[in-house]
């Protein structure tokens, strides 16, 4: 009873060990996925209201493009965050 | 790596390269280190030899090297730091032109390697611009006034400081230098990465049914301009987020 215990703990544990590397992919896939969808939201956010800021006024239109790639810069660095992690965890 | 029944190889192998001189010292020579020699060369040149000729009428390269300089001058200092910016503009330029160089590898044939897509020189020239806004900011605000308008921004209730001013603390001194450094190494790690996946593809459906290499090659070439963007874009926020950065140390908020 206690040998059949053991063989079936082994096996168990074997299977735990061997399932790591397709649950790090798994983790990997779904951390990026999961990172990317608030900045993706963001950044349509920023560009939408620097059109709008365009659009109304032309004449600020350079100054409005600045300020916005600086937004996109700075929205788009969780993503990047999540990417990171992504290719860490790569197995 | 098999997707989709083809062999891909996997993802550490795109961005080793063998040394191939100097092996085991530091000075080791590998792919990385050459495409950065190259821009750094390149970038000497567009200025040396828009330099060397003193002519009224720019021509060739000084429209090049004028080209660059009036768009570091008033899209990225006067938006960001005003006319007291304007002794920054060599420095700012000349970090523009090297990151832009050594992106624009990632589209050259034959050589098709973003060297920013290794961590070391995206990191050092991080490292170099917090060393430069925190030396500003001490120079012109003195350490105590610096600390104070960094770590305690003005505006805020005096219990919330207690809260701000971790959170500001973290983000100066450790978020800013290394979201700088992340922010260029992963987009052309990201570039890299797109480009290899659709050549591979359209290399392997080429091998084995001619047909479906159609639509990854077209990707290809849509990829590859876009690509021209991204390294121009990640060059520009890369050297507009250094000037606000120095901006911000120059000039404090009220």
């Amino acid at each position: 009873m206690l040998s059949l215990l053991a063989t079936t703990y082994s096996i168990l544990a074997q299977a735990v060990t061997d399932n790591t590397e397709g649950l790090k992919a798994i983790g990997a896939g779904l951390g990026y996925g999961l990172a990317a969808i608030g900045p993706g939201v963001g950044i349509g956010v920023v560009v939408a209201a620097a059109i709008d800021a365009m659009t109304r006024q032309p004449e600020s239109a350079g100054t409005a493009r600045t300020t916005m790639f600086l937004g996109i810069a700075f929205t788009e660095a969780l993503a990047l965050i999540g990417f990171v992690v992504f290719i860490l965890l790569l197995p | 790596m098999n997707i989709l029944a083809l062999k891909f190889p996997e993802v550490s192998q795109l961005f080793y390269w063998p040394d191939f001189a100097f092996q085991g010292t530091p000075l080791a020579m590998n792919k990385t280190v050459l495409i950065y020699l190259a821009a750094l060369v390149l970038t000497l040149w567009v200025f040396l030899t828009a330099g060397s000729k003193k002519s009224l009428v720019p021509s060739g390269m000084s429209h090049v090297a004028e080209g660059g300089i009036n768009f570091v001058e008033d899209s990225i200092v006067m938006q960001t730091m005003g006319a007291d910016g304007k002794k920054y503009v060599p420095f700012l330029t000349t970090m523009f032109f090297f990151i832009f160089f050594s992106n624009i590898f990632e589209v050259v044939p034959f050589v098709q390697f973003p060297a920013n897509a290794k961590m070391s020189v995206p990191l050092a020239l991080s490292l170099m611009v917090w060393v430069i806004y925190n030396y500003l900011g001490v120079k012109n605000q003195g350490f105590f006034g610096y600390m104070k308008n960094s770590l305690f921004p003005p505006g805020v209730p005096k219990a919330l400081y207690l809260i701000v001013t971790p959170i500001e603390f973290f983000s100066v001194f450790i978020i800013r230098p290394l979201s700088l450094a992340i922010r260029l190494w992963a987009n052309m790690v990201a570039g890299h990465l797109l480009l290899v996946t659709f050549a591979v593809l359209s290399a392997t459906l080429w091998d084995s049914t001619y047909v479906g290499a159609i639509a990854p090659a077209a990707m290809l070439v849509i990829m590859t301009a876009f690509e021209i963007v991204v390294s121009f874009l990640q060059a520009f926020i890369f050297t507009i987020l250094t000037a606000v950065y120095m901006g911000g140390a120059i000039h404090p908020e009220h």
